[in-house]
């Protein structure tokens, strides 16, 4: 079967997203420096994007009438700009603890005192 | 016969993914910065092939122009003494794998590959990309309570309750507002503190 | 043009994949030829302001081949790499640059229809793209592995970053007034006479073409706002470590995106590829005569527009050898406590004119606003009152 003789369909790009999300998450999991915890976050939320813009396109898949359309893009739209919102707030966290603990390690936070 | 949106697909696509994985791999935070700046500017590219330029120019300017250059910025700042990288133990790396593994197989095999609806066989052969309408006069007309694109909706429920996405577009604007706000105010105590801290 | 190449039986891929070579060729030409025309300017004009000659020597009496001799002396020049640099990022720093500034040229029009891509959000686009050439300077001076290049590069971080803001707004404004993101339909709103000009739709529009060109030379990092390389206090910014080669690939990044930013500005406030007097109509060189004469008539508005690119980046030769270097904190000042509050207030100023006199001030000859796209949808009361 030649590969790009097929059309590109929905689970296409839905196995992009999915892949995105897996390495968000373990990226979440396995870095110790608090920044690379957020770009983690960022690969979540584009995972998800990436979602919400395939099942937005109507001309993906067979029943085109269930494409959600502009919704779609809205919605990525928001999450595009709360992710903005959601790193400019993580970022000063980061350097505000930075400047406390001398160290960007999160396993180094483990009291509440600050 | 190529086709030809199948082509490009792969071209962004393929990036995208080895892109993310190395944000993962790598060890160097700068890199690993640089590898999400360009698994995210590979993303805009699928946004642009899936009929939503204005999402994907989006994507490209507050993505990967603005929050990017912040997080790359914090990078500079927080980095201590030459290129700042810290080591995982392999048995981490082992657990990571396989239970990241484990949660691929389940979105792949429970979500993404589970409808027939949306696999090769049943779309047609050739995607009408070229057609697909400019996104950003109804998205506009979207933000401000308009649904251009339900205007034929034949039932009136859906027609009033799909009326659009004002409420919400005012709401980010005010929680951009407080984020504008509290992350300066963040950024702002720790001087003082120094200042409190040398007097 | 690749949809005629098809009818005439080429195969599909043949002639859309010739049909994109040979346009970027055709830009990479334009962006080539302009660095070293603006390499040679820049010592010409520089030595002129400053009561000097400039090069005399190379090639004849006014140093025509000082380019091309700089550009040989350079390519056989030694790539050096720090021992303390990242030598993945530092070798690919400079081609980020490159290929953001160059990509920047895919979307913008040199006469009516004359675009390598036409994209519905043009402006948007190319603000977008514009904003990716800050990560080859960033990564260009972290990886160096030296303090005066890691001094410069979060310098131009914070710079770029901050003057975003005003530029968008300075963008914004003439985008609202004409009611599209699509640089060709803004250019044809200005056609005919210069007071069609959006930059003369009212005194707002005029002082916020001042603010665009101050935060479009913060933008591209010229003095008196070139803050990254500040050559007499961090030796050359973010560029210390860089020679031969990849210091030409910066250089020719920088030229590109001043002449695309004076583009951008031509095509937003002075009337794109219309010139103060409409030559081409006068003539009857328009589309509706013939298609030759039409031709005929984009090419003479490829000129004009290429002449106002020029002008503007002589402007800021001119604001450069005029104009001292400001400090680090003073140029955040004047982004974020002048330029930011300015482009605000003037972007209230040119909505209460546009409300108040909507059809301006000249009579026009095409409509300001979205009516020229013609909304493919019926007016918004048909749905029922559930406006907000």
């Amino acid at each position: 079967m030649f590969i790009l003789g097929q059309p590109v369909s929905l689970s296409h790009y839905l196995v992009v997203g999915a892949i995105l999300f897996v390495c968000g998450i373990v990226c979440m999991a396995t870095k110790r420096n608090a920044i690379g915890v957020l770009m983690g976050v960022e690969l979540v939320l584009n995972g998800a994007a990436v979602n919400f813009v395939a099942f937005s396109c109507p001309f993906l898949r067979a029943d085109s009438h269930l494409a959600l359309g502009l919704d779609g893009h809205l919605i990525t739209l928001f999450i595009i700009v709360l992710a903005a919102a959601e790193a400019a707030v993580a970022l000063a966290i980061a350097l505000c603890y930075y400047n406390t603990h001398a160290t960007i390690d999160v396993d180094e936070g483990d009291e509440l005192k600050g | 016969m190529i086709n030809w949106h199948t082509l490009f697909f792969f071209l962004f696509a393929i990036p995208t993914c080895l892109f993310a994985v190395a944000v993962v791999v790598s060890a160097n935070v700068v890199r690993m910065a640089v590898c999400l700046i360009a698994s995210l500017a590979c993303v805009a590219g699928l946004y642009f092939l899936a009929a939503a330029d204005f999402v994907g120019a989006m994507q490209l300017m507050i993505y990967v122009g603005g929050t990017l250059v912040l997080l790359v910025f914090g990078v500079m700042l927080t980095g201590q003494g030459g290129y700042a990288s810290m080591k995982i133990t392999s048995t981490n790396w082992l657990m990571a794998g396989l239970s990241g593994g484990a949660l691929l197989i389940l979105l792949l095999g429970c979500a993404a590959l589970s409808v027939d609806a949306w696999s090769p066989k049943t779309v047609a052969q050739s995607a009408p990309t070229a057609e697909a309408e400019p996104t950003v006069a109804p998205l506009g007309m979207g933000l401000l309570g308009i649904r251009v694109d339900r205007l034929s909706q034949p039932e009136a429920t859906l027609q009033s309750g799909m009326s659009g996405y004002f409420l919400p577009f005012e709401i980010v604007s005010v929680h951009l507002l407080v984020v504008l706000i509290g992350a300066a105010y963040l950024a702002r105590t720790r001087r003082r503190r120094e200042a409190e801290d040398s007097a | 043009m690749a949809e005629y190449l098809v009818q005439f039986g080429f195969p599909v891929w043949l002639a859309y994949g010739g049909i994109a070579v040979v346009q970027c060729m055709i830009l990479l030409g334009i962006m080539m030829g302009a660095a070293a025309t603006f390499t040679w300017m820049e010592r010409k004009v520089s030595g002129r302001i400053q009561d000097r000659l400039g090069p005399t020597r190379v090639g004849g009496r006014f140093g025509w081949l000082q380019s091309p001799a700089d550009g040989i002396k350079l390519l056989c020049k030694e790539d050096l790499i720090p021992k303390d640099a990242d030598p993945i990022l530092f070798r690919l720093a400079p081609y980020i640059s490159f290929s953001a500034s160059f990509s920047v040229f895919l979307a913008l029009p040199f006469a009516n229809g004359w675009v390598a891509q036409h994209l519905n959000m043009g402006v948007f686009f190319i603000l977008a793209v514009a904003g990716l050439e800050v990560y080859g300077v960033m990564l260009g001076g972290y990886s160096s592995g030296s303090k005066w290049s890691l001094y410069g590069c979060i310098r131009e971080a914070a710079q770029v970053v901050s003057y975003e803001v005003p530029l968008g707004l300075c963008v914004l404004i003439p985008v609202m007034v004409a009611g599209t993101l699509d640089l060709v339909t803004i250019g044809n709103m200005q056609q005919g006479w210069g007071w069609n000009w959006m930059i003369f739709h009212s005194p707002f529009m005029f002082v916020t073409f001042f603010i665009f060109v101050t935060c479009a030379v913060a933008s591209t990092n010229r003095a008196p706002f070139d803050l990254a390389e500040a050559e007499s206090e961090l030796v050359a910014g973010f560029l210390t470590e860089y020679s031969g080669f990849r210091w030409s690939v910066f250089f020719m990044a920088e030229y590109g995106s001043m002449v695309m930013v004076s583009g951008l500005g031509a095509i937003l406030f002075l009337g794109g590829w219309y010139g103060p007097i409409p030559v081409a109509e006068l003539l009857g060189l328009t589309h509706a005569n013939h298609a030759i004469l039409g031709w005929l008539g984009d090419l003479l508005g490829a000129c004009n527009f290429l002449f106002k690119a020029f002008l503007g980046v002589t402007v800021m030769m001119w604001l450069r050898w005029t104009l001292p270097r400001l400090r680090i904190d003073q140029v955040m000042t004047t982004c974020l406590k002048y330029c930011v509050p300015l482009a605000a207030a003037m972007f209230v100023g040119v909505v209460l004119w546009s409300y108040a006199l909507p059809g301006g001030i000249f009579p026009r000859k095409t409509p300001l606003g979205a009516v020229a796209e013609g909304p493919t949808w019926p007016a918004p009361q048909a749905t029922g009152g559930e406006t907000p």
